[in-house]
């Protein structure tokens, strides 16, 4: 009876979750792409031809595919070592490292753009690198979004995996670099398949990095999207484009299954306390090394960069810019009241990006018998990491032939704004339970069931608790993707009601010192916010786990 | 649990079929009851669609909401070629009942793609006419213009540049940054300046010049603005920048503003709010309109919008009449030229130079 039961309800939660997508996601991005197929006499295919006969279009697919390749490579070279030195190694001012690491991965891209122009500029302090306008400068950026995805993701797992293992191998007498490569490495790697996917996908979908580091130079698949879609309304040619876009990302999310599938094993997850070193720079110098270099040509400058621009008006430091952006009406809004927008429209959006992304990581964590169980639950879990790879353009102009009639009129509700980042931050919050459901050891599960557990004191009991730690990881990052999140907000914004980065966006969009100032000062405002609900989301630990 | 999965893929695809067929059927069922040219449709709910830079006191929204008794909300899904996209896309059901913020780089493609009801508000001046366009009524306008630092210029004892021609002058190689007429407002009203003075033929060579001499061109108004131009707080390193007429009142230090423009390099922008075809309140539409023409607005749009009110004799802040005046003489364009043309000159122009 509780067998059928429990198959209802997992039948019921994939409705449940694929309904979602659906209508939040597959329906709009399909409806607009169709469209493009769809001319005055009937179907066609000619948007093909006019985009692939084109030497733009084999620039942006070939731009795209490299840039977001070295990103990907960059990111794990520099955020495994990261993920190692935050959390296997105790020193102080870790906690503090964790969440800055974190800021940039919340900050609009206009933002980024000035943290990163003014710094590149011929006479800016990396003036002389002659980067401005360059491809290393969008893929210096792309890090700068990005690694943080590597440490958390590839961390989270680290400091749970059994380090008996690697110190049995130690004990033998094997040199350090061995242990790492043959013991911990392979062990990590489903984590860090998941992190590269994450960071390849993020990055061959960045719109504004692009546009702004590149300085329209460089094109990739996503701004053709963008600018044949919003500037020239020339949906043939954009629908061609999503089309590779998607074979692009499936082709993607199938590798990365595939080696998960091939590196996944149950690992023996323990609790995290306790299981921290010491740091000995003797040993750890290469990660200590690799992290400093990163975090402060790559974090900390830019970021400083900011905080510095923002404490000066007219040459002199002043608190003015803070001040003014305080006290004053601008924009028709306040500050406090941006917040606030932005506050109430994160936790709903992170409430149905959690509870959606759970739903779907316990789904995708079952283990059926049948290779045509595997291979279905294979497919769920990468449609919802379709997301990622989708242009929000082709979502956002989706939203509009779509959801304008009862009962999903939501066009102009308040509504689509949560919903819309939730889509957004659904897929990372998927990539970072599914890696510690899967590595749950089956034998704990098997053994509860033979001692009579009922299905839901397994989930309850052994899953759930396993999951604590990644659900604060996976709250946090939802969190900071709907704060900074301006792509789609910006479709869908309410002028009355601005969120932090729309109202960002309109200051950064006026002469004059003072909103230039107040502009600058709210960035700071937005990454400081930022940094404190990665602070939390790393402070929550799962003190019922420890006990067993 | 295989048969569990496969149960619950076969339900899928029986929704999935399902959710296609509702969704196809849908529009044939709501019939709309067309609204004939004497018998304007009203409602109690209003939706104002503009684009991103509208800005409007609260307390004149409040009094527009207040005189006429009507539910307003607004949105702001892009600039004004997205904004105009988007309505084109949607005009089987409209985003909305009445638009603001579509300019003359693009009033063409709204006209001939029959998003607009005629209207063409009674408030508007006949001094005002010579903005007029089909189906809309012009609200604002302003001149695109190149921006200079005049300080920079009078420390380095140049003669600030006050042509197109001056700017592919060797004296001023490295000194100018614009925005991309691919992804930028004021950046398309620029190329569409050089193609009104070097015509169709002569404005891509005029732009490989602009390359030779070391223009450098950013995605967006913010980038050249705030982060190159050295005549802004961004203090950066380039003296000429892409902005408007209007910019030099912002740089205003004591009784002089440190920054002008170069009016001899202006092209004229006109902003114009519009009926949208089948907007379920095309009284309230017709409303908002003229209430965007009433001397508050006019008066408000300056401060707030930084463009020049349409209604001749309005008044303006002190500063512009001194520090941000209009051209005499913009670089003209027709929207009907512009209507043909557009797509090809911006994709010309990135084959040839983005």
């Amino acid at each position: 009876m509780t067998q059928v039961r429990w198959r209802l309800g997992w039948i019921l939660a994939t409705l449940v979750a694929l309904g979602f997508l659906g209508a939040f996601f597959a329906w709009p991005a399909a409806t607009l792409i169709l469209r493009g197929f769809h001319s005055d006499s009937g179907w066609t295919l000619a948007g093909f031809s006019e985009v692939f006969s084109s030497a733009r279009t084999w620039r942006a697919v070939g731009f795209t595919l490299a840039s977001a390749s070295v990103s990907t490579v960059l990111c794990l070279a520099l955020g495994i070592p990261g993920a190692y030195l935050l959390y296997k190694v105790s020193f102080r001012g870790r906690s503090a490292l964790r969440a800055a690491i974190g800021v940039p991965f919340v900050l609009p891209t206009v933002v980024v753009g000035v943290a990163f122009g003014a710094l590149l500029r011929e006479d800016g302090l990396l003036g002389w690198t002659r980067l401005a306008g360059t491809p290393a400068a969008i893929i210096a950026a792309m890090v700068f979004f990005n690694v943080s995805v590597v440490v958390r993701t590839v961390g989270a797992m680290w400091s749970r995996i059994d380090s008996r293992l690697s110190e049995a191998s130690a004990a033998l007498g094997t040199p350090p670099r061995t242990t790492l490569r043959r013991v911990t490495l392979p062990t990590l790697a489903p984590a860090i398949v998941s992190a590269a996917s994450l960071v390849f996908l993020f990055s061959a979908s960045s719109y504004g990095i692009v546009m702004v580091l590149g300085q329209g130079r460089y094109q990739s698949i996503e701004t053709e999207i963008w600018f044949l879609t919003t500037q020239l309304l020339d949906l043939r040619g954009a629908a061609a484009l999503s089309i590779t876009q998607l074979i692009i990302v499936t082709l993607a999310l199938w590798l990365s299954s595939s080696m998960q599938a091939r590196t996944t094993r149950a690992l023996k997850l323990q609790p995290p306390a306790g299981s921290d070193t010491r740091l000995v720079l003797s040993r750890d110098w290469v990660a200590v090394l690799v992290t400093a270099a990163c975090t402060a040509l790559l974090i900390i400058t830019p970021l400083g960069n900011l905080v510095w621009r923002s404490l000066h008006r007219g040459g002199t430091m002043t608190l003015e810019n803070y001040m003014q952006l305080g006290s004053q009406v601008t924009m028709g809004t306040t500050i406090w009241s941006a917040v606030q927008t932005s506050v109430v429209t994160a936790v709903a959006a992170t409430a149905i990006a959690v509870s959606m992304g759970l739903l779907v990581a316990l789904l995708a964590s079952r283990r059926p018998a049948s290779p045509a169980g595997r291979r279905g639950l294979a497919t769920l879990e990468a449609l919802f990491l379709l997301p990622l790879g989708v242009s929000a353009v082709t979502v956002g102009f989706g939203y509009l032939i779509t959801l304008n009639r009862p009962p999903l009129d939501l066009r102009s509700s308040v509504f689509l704004i949560p919903i819309a980042q939730a889509v957004v931050a659904l897929p990372l919050v998927v990539r970072i339970l599914l890696p510690v459901l899967r590595a749950i050891d089956p034998r704990q599960l098997e053994a509860a069931g033979t001692l009579g557990a009922e299905p839901l004191e397994v989930l309850l009991r052994i899953e759930l608790p396993h999951l604590r730690r990644a659900m604060g990881l996976a709250v946090g990052f939802a969190f900071a993707t709907s704060l900074g999140e301006f792509g789609a907000t910006s479709f869908l914004a309410r002028p009355d009601r601005p969120t932090l980065p729309v109202l960002i966006f309109r200051l950064f969009g006026r002469p004059g010192a003072d909103t230039y100032g107040m502009a600058l000062a709210a960035s700071v405002l937005l990454a400081g916010l930022a940094g404190v609900v990665m602070a939390i989301a790393e402070r929550v630990r799962p003190e019922e786990v420890s006990t067993w | 649990m295989s048969r569990t999965i496969r149960a619950a893929f076969a339900a899928l695809a029986v929704l999935g079929l399902g959710a296609c067929t509702t969704a196809s059927e849908a529009p044939t069922g709501s019939s709309s009851s067309p609204s004939g040219a004497e018998t304007a449709s009203t409602s109690t709910t209003l939706t104002v669609v503009t684009h991103d830079a509208f800005a409007l006191p609260d307390d004149l929204k409040q009094k527009f909401a207040k005189e006429t008794g009507l539910e307003v909300t607004y949105v702001a899904p892009g600039d004004t070629g997205a904004l105009v996209n988007q309505l084109v896309l949607t005009k089987d059901s409209p985003l909305g009942d009445v638009v603001y913020g579509i300019d003359n780089t693009f009033a063409s493609r709204a006209s001939t793609e029959g998003v607009l009801e005629d209207y063409t508000s009674p408030a508007l001046p006949a001094g005002s006419h010579q903005f007029a366009a089909p189906q809309l009524t012009p609200v604002d306008y302003g001149d695109v213009c190149i921006n200079a630092d005049k300080r920079w210029f009078e420390a380095k004892k140049l003669p600030v540049p006050s042509t197109l021609d001056d700017l592919t002058d060797a004296r001023y190689k490295d000194l100018l940054v614009v925005t991309n007429p691919a992804s930028s407002a004021p950046g398309l009203a620029f190329m569409l300046a050089t193609i009104g003075a070097k015509g169709e033929d002569g404005y891509l060579d005029y732009w490989h010049k602009l390359m030779d001499n070391g223009v450098k061109i950013t995605s967006g108004w913010t980038e050249a603005y705030n982060t190159d131009f050295s005549g802004a707080e961004g203090k950066g390193p380039r003296p000429l920048v892409l902005s408007y007429s209007t910019s030099p009142a912002f740089t205003v230090q004591g009784d002089s503003s440190t920054t002008e423009a170069l009016l001899g390099t202006c092209f004229r922008s006109v902003e114009y709010a519009g009926v949208l075809k089948g907007s379920k309140n095309e009284v309230g539409a017709r409303k908002f309109i003229d209430f965007m023409l009433s001397p508050e607005v006019q008066a408000s749009i300056p401060s707030n919008m930084y463009m020049y009110p349409v209604v001749a004799g309005t008044p303006l802040p002190a500063d512009w009449a001194r520090f941000a005046p209009l051209s005499s003489n913009p670089i003209d364009v027709s929207a009907d030229q512009i209507g043909a043309n557009r797509d090809k000159w911006i994709r010309d122009w990135t084959e040839a130079i983005g």
